[in-house]
């Protein structure tokens, strides 16, 4: 049995991999199969852990019923009159919640992290001096410079009311080389985390079906 | 002769030295060993063992943590007179709670009934249904070397009733407080048709009562290295413990200072009642507050300032002064638009800004009588583009060219999604590819494709690790909060135009208030560290 999983998922990988020639009838099953499994999964997913173990469990069956569930359930049954034109427009009601309170919810989180804590963190000494001599440490100086100089130059890139010209223009400059720097790093980063997922998947065809890796 | 005889006298006198020597050796060394053993009783071990009880802290307090959601006691105490100090002779602080019995009873019992956390009085655990694990469950099991769980199965209510009895005779005051306190415990299992069930113990109240020292004890529920003052405990049983302390619940503290012997020990006096509860205001987010108000009342001007029909600036993008060239492209090749809304849900800011840019770009499709694709990865989002298609088809006076089926639903799964958008993208061989909204790491897979397939490209994310895919296979990439200024620039609504405005004014407070501060922690280094604080908020 073990073996026979291996060897389908040894074909799919391949035929998966069959894209990086061209579009292929190998590759359309696989992804016909891959679409279709993934699609049924979720649904029953999603109808087990929601409406049956969440919602039919903890609302319907449970000794204590929690009925604030029925909320959702209502909710979700309003999302379900799309299917009839007439009273279409009352599914907006579900997603005008969903989208308000994911909005409401999220307001004081990004402040916070993205704006508060950002400039808390840039308020620090420019001058680092070493505990230990007390002399100045100039690689920590430099250091606290570039994360000055890059935190201001990127947030006058993002201004949206004033054209990037003179001065200003100048400094969004900058601005644009420290985000380029920065991607180019996190582009490097990414690439090799996903070169071990290309060796996860090699690992697996020249071991674990070919048996040529031990 | 007399020459065999004399050397036979010299071997025996260099003998008797060579022996004399080797006694003279022996000595010396036997005496050496001695004066070490002697410098030796002077040990550490010794002075160990020869410790004094430190002092015990005083002044401990226990209250409920300011400023969070409930769940969490800090206990405050000052420092041993030995910590530092006098004997200076303290390593830590072990923080003792008082918990009931009842909670080692359940957890000797966890192999065929799991364990609870103290004073919380349900417990709930699937078990098979299989005739041999249930008869493992009914047999009782010892407990506590006195307390015993005995779980009978009645019939008529489909339920188990859990008794406890005591066993051990010699505990005759012990027995006393427990057959006092501790009634017929009910364990309720509504027999669902599924091969696991859920067994449901109910625990009566009197477990968790304290304070006496029969039915329960102190258990460690974490440490403190020497110097320190406070401690906050939230986890519910013990150190080890991954749940956090139930709300509402009496707990009692102590401090024991610790020495360098396990042995040596002062505890201190026990604290309590106290009980944990969640604030419904967080003082400490009040500059969030105020940050919020300001950038508030901005929004509110600005958008009745493009009400009332004031010209906002908004400086071009790229990447959306592109957008209509691409519509243009596409017309003229006569071929499809592909717009990816990625993995977010609706209720995702970047899938919101995406959704006024489908609306932009559904509606020159509809003037321009082009094709256009919508997949989906998130039903929901689904459900809001197709609206938002619909009325832009509707708003450029063509609802008759509108179909159900250009917005559609592909899969939930992130890269099934992938593999079928890239076999659109290969097939229909799109003349433009719009990717704007949340991508994670099918981001690179999407773009790529698109490029071999020879498409114009457009891309915006808030994602910042999937911008720099977008920037090598795209043709504009939209970075971060470009995407929502996007979303603004396109619709010319005063509420968006508005409220980026007022973005761009908070921006600007921000990147005042960081450069005051930075001036002010290198020249008045207090203040600035005050003014600091003042940001480093947490959520």
């Amino acid at each position: 049995m073990e073996m026979i999983s291996i060897w389908i998922a040894a074909i799919l990988t391949l035929g998966i991999f069959s894209f990086l020639y061209k579009d292929n009838p190998l590759y359309k099953a696989c992804e016909a199969l891959f679409v279709g499994v993934s699609a049924a999964y979720w649904a029953i997913v999603f109808y087990f852990d929601n409406i049956y173990k969440k919602f039919y469990e903890g609302a319907v069956t449970a000794d204590e019923p929690d009925y604030f569930l029925w909320i959702g359930a209502i909710l979700g049954l309003l999302f379900l009159t799309r299917l009839i034109p007439k009273i279409g427009w009352v599914s907006r009601w579900p997603m005008a919640l969903i989208v308000g309170a994911t909005a409401g919810l999220w307001m004081v989180g990004y402040f916070v992290s993205n704006a508060m804590n950002q400039i808390g963190s840039t308020i620090s000494g420019i001058i680092v001096y070493d505990t230990a001599t007390g002399f100045v440490a100039w690689g920590e100086t430099f250091g606290s410079l570039v994360i000055l100089v890059g935190v201001l130059s990127g947030l006058v890139y993002f201004f949206f009311s004033k054209e990037h010209k003179g001065v200003f223009g100048a400094t969004a400059k900058v601005g644009t080389w420290f985000l380029m720097v920065t991607f180019g790093a996190s582009f490097g980063y990414t690439v090799m985390s996903r070169m071990s997922l290309l060796i996860g998947r090699v690992d697996f065809l020249l071991g674990d079906w070919l048996g040529i890796l031990r | 002769m007399r020459n065999s005889f004399e050397k036979t006298r010299a071997s025996r006198a260099l003998l008797l030295v060579f022996v004399c020597l080797l006694l003279l050796l022996f000595v010396s060394f036997s005496t050496s060993v001695s004066a070490q053993a002697d410098n030796d009783s002077d040990t550490p071990a010794d002075s160990i063992l020869a410790l004094a009880a430190p002092a015990p802290v005083t002044d401990l307090k226990a209250f409920d943590t300011d400023n969070d959601h409930g769940h969490s006691i800090t206990i405050e105490w000052t420092l041993s007179a030995d910590d530092g100090a006098g004997a200076n002779s303290v390593i830590s602080y072990e923080i003792m709670r008082w918990e009931p019995f009842v909670r080692d009873s359940v957890m000797a019992a966890r192999d065929s009934l799991g364990w609870v956390q103290a004073r919380i009085n349900k417990f709930e655990k699937e078990i098979p249904l299989a005739e041999e694990s249930l008869d493992e469950v009914l047999t009782g099991q010892p407990v506590l070397d006195s307390l015993s769980f005995l779980v009978a199965y009645d019939e008529k209510d489909t339920s188990f009733v859990l008794t406890s009895e005591y066993v051990d005779k010699t505990l005759r005051d012990t027995i006393a407080v427990m057959q006092r306190d501790l009634p017929v415990l009910k364990v309720r299992a509504p027999l669902l048709p599924a091969r696991f069930d859920s067994l449901l113990i109910l625990l009566p109240k009197e477990y968790g009562k304290y304070p006496d020292a029969i039915i329960g004890r102190f258990d460690s529920v974490g440490t403190a290295v020497s110097g320190a003052t406070s401690h906050e405990n939230s986890s519910a049983v013990d150190s080890r413990s991954m749940g956090f302390i139930p709300d509402l619940i009496d707990y009692y503290y102590r401090i024991d200072v610790q020495t360098s012997n396990p042995n040596i020990r002062t505890s201190s006096e026990t604290v309590g009642p106290v009980q944990s509860s969640g604030q419904w205001f967080n003082s400490g987010l009040v500059p969030v507050l105020i940050a919020i108000l300001i950038f508030t009342i901005l929004t509110m001007i600005f958008v009745q300032l493009a009400k009332k029909g004031m010209d906002l600036y908004v400086r071009p993008l790229a990447g959306i002064e592109a957008v209509d060239e691409a519509i243009g492209r596409a017309t003229e090749m006569g071929r499809p638009i592909l717009y990816v809304l990625g993995l977010g849900s609706a209720a995702d800011i970047a899938t919101i800004a995406s959704f006024t840019i489908l609306g932009r770009v559904a509606k020159k499709v509809a003037e321009y009588q082009t094709e256009l694709n919508v997949p989906c990865y998130d039903p929901i989002v689904m459900a809001v583009a197709q609206e938002v298609v619909k009325s832009a088809f509707i708003d450029a006076g063509r609802p008759e060219a509108y179909k159900d089926d250009i917005v559609h639903f592909i899969t939930n799964s992130q890269f099934a999604y992938v593999g079928a958008v890239n076999g659109i993208i290969l097939r229909d061989l799109p003349a433009t590819n719009v990717y704007m909204g949340k991508f994670f790491a099918e981001s690179l897979i999407l773009a790529e494709t698109g490029a071999v397939a020879g498409s114009i490209q457009i891309a915006g994310t808030d994602e910042i690790p999937q911008i720099p895919f977008f920037f090598v296979a795209c043709d504009y990439t939209l970075i971060g909060e470009e995407l929502f200024a996007a979303s603004a620039y396109l619709g010319r609504e005063p509420q968006l135009l508005g409220s980026l405005k007022a973005q761009d004014y908070a921006k600007a407070v921000l990147l005042a208030s960081a450069i005051i501060g930075i001036i002010l922690i290198n020249i008045f280094p207090e203040t600035g560290e005050t003014f600091k604080s003042w940001f480093e908020v947490i959520d």
